[in-house]
């Protein structure tokens, strides 16, 4: 049980989580200023500029540039959060007022931990890949586990016994419920496509989703409806804007976290921002080929460590550019009224996908019978 | 009057249904946004342009003899709507033949910052066009005293600034003509 093995082992693993708990909150807090960032932009500003570390403003245009892109405002913001004061307010329920905020949290955290980023080659030549625990249910965990995050909204609202964020929880759950369903429906046929006879490969294992791609089509070209739906979908399910009911700082002040101030307002910003750093990645996983070169390409870099390295660095690019996408979208579409959202999500999506899953079955039916 | 044409409503084709095609050129139009010339002007650096007859802080000027134009006549005082403004006068120093005709000056003017309310009639009633409210807008302080602007404070804010018609040296000329003033 004690053998030196088994506990390097343990130790290696927690070593990689807190690398992966890193890599994640880091990617998490560049979001935020890369949202600040180009949502100025795109309105003709220039977006925080000033904040800058003591000396490094003294480097000659180095430090200057880094001023101008605002890298160091994400510590400054971050430091903002730790150092403000926590106030609980007289009337809220204190208990689920403070576990709201963890309860967020986790399960965007925990999503992370079956998330594949990269291949590496052992010496036998063969692909392993690179995550924390490769599951072979992995997208089915992270469908299971994400949609917990709903939990910490609901919380937040009712606990705050207040009507604003009442009402937030209550939008937002219905909005989380009624797109589960178009998600998860849209990624059947994709477990049909990729999980084809003779292939051995397992329509559920992202790993496996993501080899089925290379030297091949991507699956986005393959079931744009699919990618489509499921897009739209993530829209919903990270709260994003065209679907930003739970927020939606129009009409509901701060939605589910008007209550909220100091650490644990921080927390729940990175809990959203670090739904959509896992969602866009699981978006590059299934739909763009995760870190394979482009459609029906081989991956033009050797497989040994430097071919480990591009291919991680070719997702994150994917993967930044989807990021990009949801702050793009954020700042072209109007936010859709809460009736207006039921009626896409429950009128439109889910026949939708239905239909794209009808269609799918059949045509991987026929395609099985007349390859017999 | 004019005719009002009702105009058919087409119905939506299915691509405009869908709506994607619109939206696909609103993202065309955001993105095209972004490298457009930016309208943010870098404040405490850049400063915006001031029009001319800007009412910003009042302050006090001296003519390009670099003489103190204030008689002290106290209109200013009166005038002022929130009683910002408060004068003492004083007596213009002995053997200053430049003003010579010059009766008054202040010997302490002091206008509050927290009080003003930048209406300008000071300016306005000055019969010495001695007060301006020039184009520095940005005035602030750490305690209420510093918010007082005392004489030296008003005419160091103030400056110059040039001068149509040289009164006290025409007052001057006609005496030393022999003539009234």
């Amino acid at each position: 049980m004690f053998d030196p093995d088994f506990i390097f082992m343990i130790g290696l693993k927690v070593f990689f989580a807190f690398l992966m708990i890193g890599a994640v909150m880091t990617m998490a807090g560049y979001s935020v200023l890369a949202e600040r960032k180009v949502s100025a932009w795109m309105q003709g500003r220039v977006g925080p500029n000033r904040t800058v570390l003591p000396l490094v403003g003294y480097i000659p245009f180095f430090g200057r540039f880094l001023k101008g892109l605002g890298i160091f405002q994400p510590l400054a913001d971050g430091l903002k959060f730790l150092f403000k004061e926590e106030i609980i307010p007289g009337h809220v329920n204190k208990f689920y007022y403070n576990l709201a905020p963890i309860v967020a949290l986790v399960p965007a955290l925990t999503t992370m931990t079956v998330l594949p980023f990269g291949e590496f080659f052992n010496s036998d030549g063969e692909s392993v890949p690179l995550m924390l625990a490769n599951l072979e249910v992995g997208i089915l965990f992270i469908l299971a586990v994400s949609s917990l995050g709903v939990y910490g909204i609901v919380l937040a609202g009712w606990s705050s016994n207040s009507k604003y964020p009442f009402l937030g929880g209550i939008r937002s759950s219905a909005q989380m419920i009624s797109y589960e369903l178009a998600m998860g429906l849209s990624l059947l046929p994709i477990f049909l496509w990729v999980s084809q006879p003779g292939s051995g490969l397992l329509g559920l294992s992202l790993v496996d989703i993501v080899q089925s791609q290379s030297n091949s089509a991507w699956l986005f070209l393959v079931q744009p409806l699919s990618a489509l739906i499921f897009l739209i979908a993530l829209f919903a399910e990270t709260n994003r804007l065209p679907f930003d009911m739970p927020e939606s700082e129009t009409d509901l002040v701060g939605g589910f976290h008007t209550e909220y101030g100091g650490f644990k307002f921080g927390i729940f910003f990175v809990a959203e921002y670090a739904h959509i750093v896992v969602g866009s990645a699981i978006f590059t996983l299934i739909f763009l080929g995760g870190w394979h070169f482009l459609p029906w390409i081989a991956d033009p870099w050797p497989a040994n460590w430097i071919g480990t390295i591009i291919g991680i660095a070719w997702f994150l690019a994917k993967t930044l550019f989807l990021i990009f996408f949801f702050i793009w979208i954020r700042w072209t579409l109007p936010r859709f009224r809460y009736d207006q959202v039921m009626n896409l999500g429950w009128t439109k999506l889910l026949p939708l996908a239905l239909l794209n899953l009808l269609f799918y079955v059949l045509l991987v039916t026929w395609l099985d019978q007349s390859s017999l | 009057m004019a005719k009002t044409v009702v105009l058919e409503r087409k119905p939506l084709s299915l691509s405009e249904r869908t709506y994607l095609p619109q939206i696909a050129t609103g993202l065309k139009t955001t993105f095209s946004n972004m490298f457009k010339e930016k309208v943010t002007l870098q404040y405490p650096e850049e400063k915006p342009a001031i029009p001319k007859n800007y009412r910003g802080i009042p302050t006090l000027v001296k003519d390009p003899n670099g003489r103190e134009k204030c008689v002290s006549c106290q209109l200013c005082e009166f005038v002022c709507p929130p009683k910002a403004i408060r004068i003492t006068p004083g007596s213009v120093p002995e053997g200053e033949t430049d003003r010579a005709h010059v009766e008054k000056a202040p010997q302490e003017f002091e206008i509050n910052m927290l009080r003003c309310i930048y209406c300008g009639y000071c300016q306005e009633v000055c019969p010495e066009e001695a007060i301006f409210l020039q184009d520095e807008y940005s005035s602030s302080g750490y305690s209420r005293e510093e918010m007082i602007n005392n004489k030296e404070k008003l005419y160091e804010l103030g400056g110059t600034l040039p001068d149509a018609h040289y009164k006290w040296d025409k007052k001057k000329n006609e005496e030393d003509l022999g003539n009234d003033h």
